[in-house]
């Protein structure tokens, strides 16, 4: 069948199975949106930013198993993408990203419209191409998808220039891929899983710590059967939130800067570390130096070897895929039917115990004033614990990440590699549409929800039931926190003013506003909003200005120095 | 410590600066790096010439080999290997440096490649240390040019990088 490059992408995409893409039309484009036009397989949802495209179909693959898909115009719709994808990339959440580009004679030429999109976005993908050829359409699109999918996931952008998506030829799709260059490991080494699980047995201080990896390898349930097998504590940070349910007692919590007391001192004061899929970022290990002070071994399950003894020196490397590694952990250990030590586990449990019950999450609640931390308890209890979340960056995503109990994987949609203030909107609006009936609540700031607000727009045209629960706190909390404890209390340039009436903003657009002032009044408007199965809600708490995260890890400290209160400064 | 690293990579459009962007955007160290195609077109050979710690040298490694298109990475300073460098010198040769200059050559084994009546060409191969004594004994007053290719590797004996 002889198409051309445009029809040829929108096939690929039906061939890929995707059912949404979210983008933005323009000239390096337009016969691409022309292929869209004519078939029905595959829905476009019309962004009002493409910033928020590419969040918006970031938001659909963490929320789903998928891949998610951005179509974008040439210079600026592909600037206005840089900001998505890197947030993407940092994450680890596959992507495809399709680009317009100025015809192919034109390129070099500083024609309208052009920029170097894949050299802008070199260094933020996991790999991209440009295509010359319409006949390199079908077979790049293939392999695009291939490598956002495999491997340690991410973004990848396809650069294709006006003429080669008129241009005709014949199209087949590939049924597979193969890359002489690219063949990543799935299955951990044998030898060195058995070494991990002797290792695990013989400890006697254990503890798990867990990532993004785990949820990006679908492995929840490995996870939890193996830490239920074994009787450890277990940690997932900020990226791996529900991939071990938090309401189960071996939880201790996330780790890190804004981490639990109990998860932070199991952490530094373990003999053997089992870290899955998480990356010993500086947000959760604190001052290197610190954390290596302390002896124990560590055993390291990711897919990257790039991420094996970055930061920290690990004795046991396991170079795979997390779902692969944890099922051999798993019939390894029901193979030898064998226990960890049981005496020095509940030693070791007792310690773990008194370290909990310093209770390092409580807060003075208030009748006077709304405080946040209060809102998102609430939120959990009006939706049974079991919504979709998002957040934006700043104190409010610390709340969510530490009131919302997240039982299940893919629940939790944020931003913590590049900390993207503008991600809360959008995300939920790909889970929202990848999940029709969920409840999907998007816990943000008056700032943040600021970076993202146009796509309210999107969200009435696609009859989006978001929930928003705007924590409006009159700052740039997250700033003014660390202004008040590092910079003397001066409050540069962090104060919000002239913000607009929320309630209104979104009235205006078509959906509800509910702006909520008194303790007394917010489990009222949450049920209120939650009881509006077709309408957006945004619910403007009006909440404590002064309210600080805590605990809190300062940069360059060591995990185990930490403020549990304001009290302690 | 100074290491050379090998790698084969597809012969595509682009994949230098991936390699190169990584070593700017990561803050690693670039000597020198040289690139040609292989006896097979379709794949490129790299030897780059890095210092840096036994982490930092991992590190690169390691993030080379995850270049999509790199197909593979070796550290050919970790065992026994041969490094040639290329070197174009042209110098001032007049008067009795004029045979000076041939004499200096001759001692370096290096050969005069091009001849006018105030300067020479001159086409010295071997490793780094050979290049830089030359070049010290020369002189720079009577340096015109220096052209240097940055170094080729490869290891000894059995030792192959081949897919
Ligand atoms: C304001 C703010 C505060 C923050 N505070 C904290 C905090 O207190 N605590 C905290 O934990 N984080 C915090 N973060 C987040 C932090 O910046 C990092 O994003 C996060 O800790 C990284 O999570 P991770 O280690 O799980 O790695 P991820 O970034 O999720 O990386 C996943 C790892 O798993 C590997 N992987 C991927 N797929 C697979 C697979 N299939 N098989 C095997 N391995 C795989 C990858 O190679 C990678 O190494 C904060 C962020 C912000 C913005
Ligand atoms: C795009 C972007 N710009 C700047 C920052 C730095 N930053 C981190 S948190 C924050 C304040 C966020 O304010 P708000 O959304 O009101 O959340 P709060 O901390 O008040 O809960 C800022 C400016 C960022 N993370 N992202
Ligand atoms: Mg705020």
């Amino acid at each position: 069948m002889v198409l051309s490059g445009a029809e040829i992408v929108i096939r690929c995409l039906q061939e890929e199975k995707v059912e949404y893409v979210f983008g933005y039309p323009g000239g390096a484009v337009l016969f691409l949106y022309d292929a869209l036009f004519n078939q029905d397989q595959v829905r476009h949802v019309l962004v009002r930013h493409e910033q928020a495209a590419v969040h918006a179909a970031d938001g659909y693959a963490r929320s789903t198993q998928s891949v998610g898909v951005a179509l974008v115009t040439s210079g600026p719709g592909a600037t206005n993408a840089v900001t998505g994808i890197a947030t993407a990339y940092c994450d680890s959440v596959p992507m495809v990203i399709i680009s317009g580009q100025v015809p192919t004679a034109a390129i070099g030429q500083d024609a309208f419209q052009e920029v170097d999109t894949v050299g802008i976005t070199r260094p933020c993908v996991k790999h991209n191409f440009l295509v010359r050829d319409v006949k390199d359409i079908a077979p790049t699109i293939k392999k695009a998808f291939h490598l956002a999918r495999t491997g340690r996931p991410g973004p990848v952008l396809v650069d294709i220039p006006k003429d080669v998506s008129m241009h005709k030829c014949e199209f087949s799709y590939p049924d597979k891929v193969e890359m002489r260059s690219y063949n990543p490991v799935v299955k951990g080494h044998q030898g060195q899983i058995r070494k991990a699980v002797q290792l695990l047995l013989e400890a006697k201080r254990p503890m798990i710590y867990t990532g993004g990896g785990v949820i990006l390898s679908d492995a929840a349930e490995q996870l939890t059967k193996l830490t239920r097998l074994l009787g450890f504590p277990i940690t997932n940070t900020l990226m791996g939130l529900g991939a071990y349910p938090a309401s189960d007692r071996q939880y201790l919590g996330m780790p890190g800067m804004h981490g639990t007391y109990e998860a932070n001192m199991s952490m530094h004061f373990c003999d053997v570390l089992l870290a899955i899929g998480a990356r010993f970022d500086d947000r959760v290990i604190g001052n290197p130096d610190h954390f290596a002070e302390e002896p124990r071994k560590i055993i390291h399950v990711d897919i990257d070897p790039s991420s094996i003894s970055k930061r920290v020196k690990v004795d046991l490397p396991i170079v795979g895929n997390v779902r692969d590694v944890l099922d051999e952990m798993i019939s390894q250990i029901e193979a030898a039917n064998a226990r960890p030590n049981q005496e020095a586990l509940g030693a070791w449990w007792k310690q773990v115990e008194e370290w909990r019950s310093r209770d390092c999450m409580k807060f003075k609640n208030s009748d006077e004033i709304i405080k946040p931390q209060y809102v998102v308890q609430k939120l959990w209890e009006v939706t049974g614990g079991d919504a979709f979340v998002t957040s934006d960056v700043g104190q409010h995503q610390m709340w969510a990440a530490q009131y919302y109990r997240f039982d299940k994987p893919r629940r939790w949609l944020n931003s913590g590699g590049l900390g993207t203030m503008g991600v809360g909107l959008p995300y939920a609006m790909g889970a929202q549409l990848a999940h029709p009936d969920a409840q999907v609540a998007c816990v943000t700031g008056e700032a943040s929800i600021q970076m993202c607000i146009q796509e309210l727009s999107t969200c009435k045209q696609f009859r989006l039931p978001i929930k928003i629960c705007n924590l409006n706190n009159r700052y740039l909390g997250m700033v003014r926190q660390w202004q008040q404890l590092f910079h003397g209390g001066r409050y540069s340039e962090s104060y919000m003013d002239s913000l607009p009436d929320f309630a209104k903003l979104a009235e205006s657009y078509g959906h509800v506003g509910i702006r909520v002032e008194r303790p007394s009044d917010v489990e009222g408007a949450l049920r209120e909003a939650f009881s509006r199965k077709n309408d957006l809600v945004f619910l403007d708490f009006q909440v404590d200005q002064t309210e600080n995260v805590y605990p809190m890890v300062q940069g360059g400290k060591g995990l185990t120095e930490m403020i549990l209160s304001a009290e302690d400064l | 410590m100074r290491h050379v690293i090998s790698l084969l990579i597809e012969n595509e459009s682009g994949a230098l600066s991936r390699v190169s962007g990584l070593f700017s955007a990561r803050g690693y160290n670039i000597e020198s790096l040289t690139v040609a195609p292989t006896e097979d077109a379709s794949m490129s050979r790299m030897t780059i010439v890095t210092t840096g710690s036994d982490d930092i040298i991992e590190q690169i490694t390691k993030q080379l080999n995850k270049l999509v298109e790199v197909i593979k990475v070796v550290d050919i300073s970790e065992s026994a290997h041969i490094e040639r460098e290329l070197m174009l010198i042209k110098v001032r040769a007049t008067g009795k440096d004029r045979d000076e200059m041939k004499r200096m050559a001759d001692i370096f084994r290096a050969r005069i490649i091009d001849v006018t009546e105030a300067s020479y060409v001159i086409e010295l191969t071997g490793n780094q240390g050979k290049l830089d004594a030359f070049v010290a004994a020369i002189g720079n007053e009577l340096i015109l040019e220096t052209v240097r290719s940055g170094i080729c590797g490869v290891g000894r004996g059995d030792r192959v990088l081949k897919v």
